[in-house]
């Protein structure tokens, strides 16, 4: 955990300071959550790329004193694949925005779990498109409303967790930004992880999702964070936990933690059999 | 001498010249190249990686060359479609990556087995805002084997991506060929201090780790790399400067291949798999007394409109025959500013031209602009 007085200015680029988001929007405690890890982890900032979309939270890769990079809406994971396949040295985490991970980059994201690249996924889950202004994500809850579900979603949302466990993720884990203490924990657990590991964050974002939704101020948005989750008891297999039961209850906490073959040793064994070893 | 396909050349060439990351999508008639880099890749030591789709294999790839690879990725019309949002990034971002488009019948799924020259104007302007790219073409596979060589180097050169583009033809078509050994940019491995400016003018290209925690976004930024203010004006500053080392470059950049031109009444102005038949088509029109030339470009873009104008001084008629409905008669059309008729002659069924055709054309052409000694028939 973070105690008062820790500084984390090494980790942190300054002359990107201030960041864009709005004051009270969640990311900043995501990005917060992710250089103590840095910090806790003594990770060497020459050797870590941090690759983002496009969105708030795609603006995170600006904010660390690191190989950053900002690329397009959604592709984050297929750049930082070809990234880390040729340099394994560096350490790769990718900030998504749920809209960026979800809907235009779900398709690379079930993929880069399918593999089990040595990749750190981190969503940053406020339920809704911030960058545009406020309009309905895969991830906006059924009935939510948004600039473009005026009169409430009739979708349901996509579960981040289950999405990533289904589609083979090794290290799964959802916390909160209400629970900034227990974040670091969890992120720490990701980038020592080897093989793909997905860190849903719910965030909140005060400016769309808790006004359009009469959440109110970000205090009382962390509070609702609070309430609507709960944490598993153990670092145990996924509770067998039904989608109604979810609600109001929905659990945080490490889902998965296991081995598989990772995609570039395997990939490293095939090019041994192959003869092209260096 | 060897038998070596269009597709197979394209391949051995990209490992000659250095590629060591390949990622693609699998598609006719680009198919080969993948299937033959994911035997090559792991041979070399290289990296290959089938993508989910050819969204993510251009950015794959532009991730790889951050990554300190040379990377390059192959696909034809509909992926090249897809992939035109990632391209523009390797522009904005100054990667070298190139790209390979084998043009087949369009639009959308189209002719998929037969050859077309659609994506001409698509290679120049496809992605969204203006920028530079490097467009190559060839006509043979040892052309094609130079050709992706080239593409390596101006695509290190200059920074930006490189597009070479083929057709479902000379994919796929085999010929006797020995290779030649075409020289290789090597990518300088420059020290760093902290005042390094990562895309300054005429900066190398330092991919990640070295030191320098370097800030890669699509986002207008000034030469730190930062979105900071004023970054339009930045990088219009930055995309003019690599346009202008093109253009102060252009006669070393600029491939093509002339036959006759020196007398020539009527230029045949040809580029990829037309030039096979506009050859043939010179020596016929000769034969028949008709003052015929060639010029025939492998270097598309940036545009050569100094060679144009220089090679075509003392045409009569110039005449522009495509697998399309007319796209590089345009640009030659603008540059030549009304000087002599530049005629279009377009086709998208997927055949190809004959050498009997465009004698024919030619020989309109010829007495519609009134040069002597042409027989009417
Ligand atoms: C191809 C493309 N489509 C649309 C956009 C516009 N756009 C920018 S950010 C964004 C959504 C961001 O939402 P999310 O990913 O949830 O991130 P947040 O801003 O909420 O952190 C969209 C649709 C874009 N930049 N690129
Ligand atoms: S719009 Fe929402 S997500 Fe974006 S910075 Fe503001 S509060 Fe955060
Ligand atoms: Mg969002």
């Amino acid at each position: 955990m973070t105690k008062p007085g820790v500084d984390l200015t090494p980790y942190l680029r300054q002359e990107m300071m201030p960041t864009v988001w709005c004051p009270g929007c969640g990311h900043g405690i995501i990005a917060r959550g992710i250089a103590t890890a840095l910090m806790n982890l003594g990770v060497d900032m020459d050797q870590l790329a941090v690759v983002g979309g496009i969105g708030c939270s795609g603006r995170a890769p600006f904010y660390f004193d690191a190989n950053s990079m900002h690329t397009t809406h959604g592709r984050a994971l297929a750049y930082a694949t070809g990234l880390k396949m040729v340099n394994p040295n560096l350490t790769v985490i990718v900030p998504m925005g749920d809209g960026d991970s979800a809907a235009i980059g779900g398709n690379h994201l079930i993929h880069a779990a399918r593999r089990n690249i040595d990749i750190t996924a981190i969503i940053f889950n406020n339920s809704i498109y911030g960058m545009t202004g406020g309009q309905s994500a895969p991830t906006s809850p059924l009935e939510s409303h948004s600039t473009t579900t005026p009169m409430g979603s009739i979708e349901p949302a996509f579960d981040m967790v289950e999405l990533a466990l289904a589609a083979g993720a090794t290290y799964v884990a959802r916390t909160t930004t209400f629970d900034f203490q227990e974040m670091p924990k969890l992120i720490e657990g990701a980038i020592r992880h080897h093989g793909f590991s997905v860190v849903e964050v719910l965030s909140q974002c005060p400016t769309y999702y808790g006004r359009l939704n009469k959440l109110g101020e970000a205090p009382d948005m962390l509070l609702y964070e609070r309430d609507r989750t709960k944490l598993l008891e153990a670092f145990g297999p996924p509770p067998e936990i039904t989608r109604e039961e979810m609600v109001g209850q929905l659990p945080i906490g490490l889902f998965r933690n296991e081995e598989r073959p990772e995609y570039i040793d395997q990939y490293h064994g095939l090019v041994a059999r192959a003869g092209g070893g260096k | 001498m060897r038998l070596v396909q269009g597709n197979e050349a394209v391949a051995l060439a990209a490992v000659h010249a250095g590629c060591n990351f390949y990622s693609g999508y699998p598609i006719t008639p680009a198919t080969e190249i993948m299937e033959m880099m994911a035997r090559q890749m792991p041979k070399t030591g290289g990296v290959f990686i089938q993508m989910e789709d050819e969204i993510g294999s251009i950015a794959a790839a532009i991730g790889a060359a951050w990554g300190g690879a040379k990377a390059m990725t192959a696909t034809s019309g509909p992926g090249f479609s897809l992939m035109q949002e990632n391209i523009g990034y390797a522009c904005m971002t100054q990667t070298p990556v190139v790209v390979v488009d084998s043009q087949r019948g369009g639009p959308s799924t189209g002719l998929p087995t037969l050859p077309a020259q659609g994506e001409v104007m698509q290679a120049r302007y496809g992605t969204h805002g203006d920028h530079e790219v490097i467009v190559l073409t060839a006509s043979s596979v040892v052309e094609a084997y130079r050709m992706t060589v080239e593409a390596f180097n101006l695509s290190e050169t200059y920074r930006v991506p490189a597009i070479l583009l083929l057709d479902a033809v000379l994919s796929h078509m085999r010929e006797n060929v020995e290779f030649p050994d075409v020289p290789v940019r090597e990518r300088a491995k420059p020290v760093i201090d902290e005042h390094f400016l990562p895309f300054g003018p005429d900066a190398p290209f330092v991919p990640f780790g070295s030191g320098h925690h370097t800030v890669v976004t699509g986002m207008s930024h000034d030469e730190t790399g930062l979105p900071k203010a004023l970054a339009g004006q930045a990088v219009q500053r930055i995309l003019m400067g690599v346009a202008e080392r093109m253009r102060r470059d252009a006669r070393e950049i600029t491939f093509y291949h002339e036959i006759s031109l020196d007398d020539a009444d009527i230029v045949l102005l040809t580029y990829g798999i037309t030039a096979r038949a506009a050859r043939e088509a010179v020596e016929l029109l000769r034969q028949d007394g008709v003052k015929a030339g060639l010029l025939d470009l492998q270097t598309l873009w940036p545009f050569p409109d100094w060679l144009v104008k220089e090679k075509t001084a003392h045409a009569k008629a110039i005449l522009v025959p495509e697998l399309n409905l007319g796209q590089y008669v345009m640009p030659v059309r603008a540059t030549l500013e009304g000087r002599c008729p530049v005629e279009a002659l377009g086709r998208m069924d997927g055949e190809l031209f004959t050498p009997e055709a465009l004698v024919e054309a030619a020989k309109r052409l010829a007495s519609s602009v009134e040069i002597g000694g042409v027989a009417h028939d």
